[in-house]
């Protein structure tokens, strides 16, 4: 059995470190919010999955592309690996975007643009999959996959823009001008973007790692059966 | 003129082949434009009980019926245009074709495009004599185009890839509708405009985000269906 490399080890420990202090931050380093009070403290993490969940899909959508190119099967193993977390973590944002919403707008759910364009992803990737086990061939599924992980990106922002021309209620509070938080919040805020992106990264590693080990193993099990 | 450039059918000139082989094919069974047809009649019919179509309500839905209609019976014909070529073999001959195999995309996409236009063409008179309002506008038409060539563009990619899935006709609107989501609110949205005379200021947004799918997913679609169809 292959022990995972020392690295990662040590980045494992680093990811849970970081988010013990980015919830300690959270919860007592940052003020509580005038207006709308503790469920304020959503903001943090829910920015921060949600940009995980972007950040899972572009890589997916690169790593489609490079494997286009190449035709290397590393890239089909981490363009899913990106997927699976990309959606995880955009199913936290839509839950914690919830709990929000739910005191503050006074419902779960609304048809803002970031909400439907939130959905309309999951429903993408969701569909991923769906191509993805609809075929057997793996050069195949793999080129499929790739091409589907290129086109479903490629609309996200259409599909953003096509709302947004509705009226948008959902708060921007990072404008490119100025950040609308005080000192502290900021500071939390960053800290738990750095903290998820780092997370991510482990994550990556591991799915990676396991999607690796997999084809290894498949590998092996038609040489015995040959 | 070069030996190689003789030995390779151009690619306007394999496209156009390629969709005169599906009209004609077509023209001589009509098995889909008759299914998508009547299944355009039947959708139109089960929203008129759904949504219950009297006078005051249809004005605010009509394009949005409208559209339905259209994508639901679009991937009807999607679905057919790739299945024929796989099960009966063609699509191995089309690839052994000397040609460039953008050809196979734009052609099958220019013919699945021309039966989404038939069946909008016979939709719209019908529509318009059954709840009496008049959708013969420019604009309108306009807007059936540009949403009907996003639509197809991306259709025509999907649906070759989802032909080659077990669980193909399940697959492809799944696949389809996510993807091309942007080109149904345009749509919907533009046609709206139109159907209720806004100003041209006002439906210039939906316009703009139109031509600029089509011409986004036009291109990769070109760029990436070599991938597609590639053994």
């Amino acid at each position: 059995m292959h022990k995972a490399p020392k690295a990662l080890r040590l980045l494992d420990g680093v990811s849970v470190l970081l988010l013990v202090v980015a919830t300690g931050m959270v919860f007592l380093y940052a003020p509580v919010e005038r207006t709308m009070g503790l469920v304020q403290k959503v903001f943090y993490f829910h920015v921060s999955a949600n940009w995980i969940g972007m950040l899972g899909f572009l890589v997916a959508a690169v790593a489609g592309g490079i494997y286009l190119a190449r035709g290397n099967r590393f890239w089909d193993v981490l363009e899913v690996a990106a997927v699976e977390i990309g959606l995880v973590f955009s199913l936290i944002g839509i839950v914690t975007g919830s709990i929000w919403a739910r005191p503050i707008w006074n419902t779960w759910w609304t048809w803002d643009p970031r909400l439907v364009t939130v959905a309309v992803m999951e429903l993408i990737y969701i569909a991923y999959f769906m191509l993805r086990q609809g075929i057997e061939d793996p050069e195949r599924r793999a080129r499929y996959a790739a091409v589907y992980a290129i086109v479903g990106f490629l609309s996200v922002p259409l599909t953003f823009l096509s709302i947004r021309f509705y009226r948008s209620i959902h708060p921007v509070v990072i404008t490119s001008s100025s950040a609308q938080l005080s000192p502290k919040m900021f500071q939390t805020f960053m800290f738990s973007l750095f903290t998820f992106t780092v997370l991510f990264v482990d994550l990556l590693w591991h799915r990676l790692r396991l999607g690796l080990l997999s084809e290894q193993v498949e590998r092996l099990r038609m040489k015995l059966s040959e | 003129m070069s030996a190689a450039s003789r030995e390779r059918t151009s690619l306007w000139r394999a496209t156009r082949a390629i969709v005169w082989k599906d009209l004609t094919a077509e023209l001589r069974s009509r098995e889909l434009l008759s299914a998508m047809l009547v299944f355009a009649l039947l959708v139109i019919l089960s929203f008129n009980f759904a949504l219950d179509l009297d006078p005051k309500t249809r004005g605010s839905v009509t394009s949005g019926v409208l559209w339905v209609t259209f994508i639901f019976a679009g991937t009807l014909g999607l679905n057919r245009s790739m299945a024929v070529e796989k099960d009966r073999g063609c699509l191995d001959g089309l690839l052994l074709a000397p040609m460039d195999r953008s050809a196979i995309y734009f052609g099958k996409s220019v013919a699945n495009l021309a039966f989404m236009l038939i069946v909008e063409a016979v939709v719209l008179p019908l529509y318009s004599l059954l709840y009496n309002v008049n959708l013969f506008r420019p604009g309108l038409l306009l807007m059936i185009l540009l949403g009907s060539v996003g639509y197809v563009a991306v259709g025509t990619l999907l649906s070759s890839m989802a032909v080659q899935a077990r669980t193909r006709d399940m697959l492809l609107p799944i696949l389809l509708f996510p993807v091309t989501l942007p080109v149904l609110i345009a749509a919907v949205k533009g046609s709206a405009g139109f159907l209720s005379g806004l100003p041209l200021t006002d439906i210039q947004p939906w316009i703009n985000l139109l031509l600029v799918y089509d011409v986004i997913f036009v291109a990769i679609a070109f760029i990436v269906f070599d991938y597609v169809v590639e053994e």
